[in-house]
């Protein structure tokens, strides 16, 4: 049976328009501003670790893990289970928990993400024996007194108590 | 191969944001000019073009999956072939590469190179999460990577390696800023000082904002051709074309992550030796490349380049550089690259003058005269970086350049450069994954 009264339903959200131009006479809407709108955009993203996902699950057993080649025995500080010298297949190894910071940065910015927690500082470190470095946080130095004397400076890996599955659940000290 | 020609450029204005057209319309713009500044008229364009090659590097900031074909049929270029390419910040210079290849295979007489990016539809942190998503996403991004700061410590690792002073960086932020004060095409037209650069807030130890490019909305095309379609172009415009010559392509690649840079042998230029690179200077004795403080796809695009071009001595043999100074230090890093002073001597030549344009008064005391202006358009730090256009609109300019057209295009002659022979252009992507050289020559 036909309802003549039906209703689409009415929402409170919509779209926030800046400007409605429209002029009596269309000729002139090329000189209109624009209709400019804030789309909110939001998703939830699988993402898998893959083949690197043993180092994840290294972290949450407070184990720095790295890779070394079967083939060439190149070792890899930031896990590669490919050998970029080689192309020969890589092992796990377990890592020193101690390195040097390589080179860092005060990060007084960031991408939106991480705004809320600058100044945070940024390191690569070094490790004996490995061929690679590392990205990682440090923290226990005041980032207000960055200096170039920070590279080479000890430093020594802890880890989070509860895992967060990411590559902060690491993060570096002064030795 | 086939010698190839550029023909014809055109670059819309860069600025922080174009709301008044959609990045289509914006591309239109860059294609009308080049075409009106050859006198072709716009259906005898759609006729005799073969295809085009599109560029622009992140579908986040669209949020439109094939912007290119949107493009394409907006410029009336359907049904002929096009393809996208993207290669982070070096997209605008592989776009420029493949548009040459279409030609040089023969598969192409006449060829359109587009690009564009619009960076204005998220704020700027957010714009830097979207280029920090071409970082790798499982071991980088999360611990708070972003582009500044990754390009900071390399940088950093320079200065120790090198004592490379932030004030040498300073230098390059000046002089591309003072050069764009000449560019109506630059978002920044800037007079600045030393103490400027160092006293802007710092975004990521030791750079400040201003030794950073901007995000930017807008787009760049050149025209490229063959022989034969030089004639076609000729014939239907009644006109003789002043095409400049692509006489070398160059090519590299480095691995994403920073921390996967090996320390190996510096792959050495014609004119440099093996002693170059050994000596106390070095931290162990001999320089270990391309570390971090080094990009090895510049250098491998320089080699192929030069090699291609002809070129033994580049900083003799190359009149001005356009080259992709996203940051004032990778300008310096991508010095020693390019071989235009040695590795870890880049810091000091950005000091001497031997970069800066004659006749402009910098404000700095500068030793040398210049030899080979980089950035006399005023780079990205100046012009802004809508990442697609902007290794086009470096070929933009370098052909302009050659032309001796700098003060009919920019309505002042400052920046004209008196009689350059050969010009290279450089583009590079994220910390140095990508890198292309191309060199052009005046015909
Ligand atoms: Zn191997």
């Amino acid at each position: 049976m036909a309802d003549k009264t039906a209703q689409i339903e009415e929402t409170d959200e919509g779209t926030i328009l800046f400007n409605v131009p429209l002029p009596q006479n269309v000729e002139l809407l090329k000189d209109l501003s624009p209709i400019v709108l804030k789309q909110p955009y939001h998703i939830d993203y699988i993402h898998s670790y893959g083949q690197d996902s043993p180092w994840f699950a290294g972290l949450a057993n407070k184990r720095l893990l790295g890779t070394r080649c079967q083939k060439c025995g190149y070792r890899f500080a930031t896990p590669k289970l490919s050998c970029m010298e080689c192309g020969g297949d890589c092992d796990w190894v377990e890592m020193p928990q101690e390195g040097k910071i390589h080179t860092f940065t005060v990060c007084e910015f960031g991408s939106e993400e991480f705004l809320k927690e600058t100044p945070f500082i940024l390191c690569l470190v070094e490790f004996e024996n490995f061929n690679t470095l590392l990205l990682s946080r440090l923290i226990g130095v005041d980032p207000r007194e960055a200096s170039l004397s920070w590279v080479g400076m000890k430093v020594k890996a802890k880890f989070r108590r509860n895992s967060k599955f990411k590559p902060t659940d690491v993060y570096f000290v002064p030795a | 191969m086939r010698p190839v020609y550029g023909v014809s450029g055109g670059v819309s204005k860069f600025k922080k944001a174009r709301p008044d057209k959609t990045f289509q319309a914006i591309v239109k713009e860059a294609v009308v000019y080049t075409l009106q500044d050859i006198g072709l008229e716009y259906p005898k364009f759609l006729e005799i073009v073969d295809g085009s090659v599109a560029s622009y590097f992140s579908d986040h900031f669209t949020r439109q999956l094939m912007a290119g074909i949107m493009v394409q049929d907006y410029l009336g270029l359907t049904p002929k072939p096009s393809h996208r390419v993207e290669g982070g910040g070096a997209t605008g210079g592989l776009c420029f590469q493949e548009a040459w290849k279409s030609i040089a295979s023969g598969d192409m007489d006449i060829c359109l190179a587009y690009g564009f990016e619009t960076m204005s539809h998220v704020n700027t942190w957010k714009g830097n999460e979207f280029i920090a998503l071409a970082s790798d996403v499982s071991f980088d991004y999360p611990v708070g990577g972003f582009y500044s700061g990754y390009y900071a410590m390399m940088v950093v690792r320079h200065m120790k390696e090198y004592g490379t002073t932030v004030e040498q960086m300073a230098h390059v932020s000046v002089k591309n800023h003072m050069n764009a004060y000449h560019n109506p095409y630059a978002q920044k037209r800037q007079k600045l000082t030393i103490g400027d650069v160092r006293g802007a807030p710092i975004v990521a130890w030791p750079l400040t904002r201003l030794d950073i490019c901007v995000m930017s909305d807008g787009a760049a095309c050149t025209l490229l051709a063959s022989e034969d379609g030089l004639k076609k172009i000729e014939k239907a415009t009644g006109k003789r074309v002043n095409a400049v010559k692509v006489a070398g392509i160059g090519r590299g690649t480095d691995a994403m992550r920073m921390s996967d840079r090996p320390h190996k042998d510096v792959p050495l230029l014609p004119h440099e030796k093996e002693s170059d690179y050994v000596g106390k200077r070095f931290v162990g004795g001999k320089l270990k490349y391309p570390g971090i403080h080094s990009f090895r796809a510049g250098r491998m695009a320089s080699l192929n380049a030069y090699k291609h071009a002809g070129i033994k001595d580049p900083l003799k043999e190359i009149d001005f550089v356009e080259l992709h100074d996203a940051y004032t230090s990778s300008e310096i890093q991508t010095y020693e690259d390019m071989g235009l002073c040695r590795y870890g001597e880049g810091g000091e030549f950005a000091t001497t003058g031997e970069t800066f344009m004659p006749g402009i008064d910098y404000g700095l005391k500068l030793k040398k005269e210049p030899v080979c202006p980089v950035n006399p358009s005023g780079g990205l730090i100046a012009c802004g970086h809508p990442v697609g256009a902007t290794g086009l609109m470096q070929a933009v300019f370098a052909m302009w350049q050659l032309q001796g057209t700098i003060g009919k295009h920019f309505e002042d002659n400052k920046l004209q450069l008196k009689n350059p022979r050969r010009g290279a252009i450089h583009s590079h992507a994220g910390t140095g994954t990508y890198v292309t050289v191309s060199i052009l020559e005046k015909n």
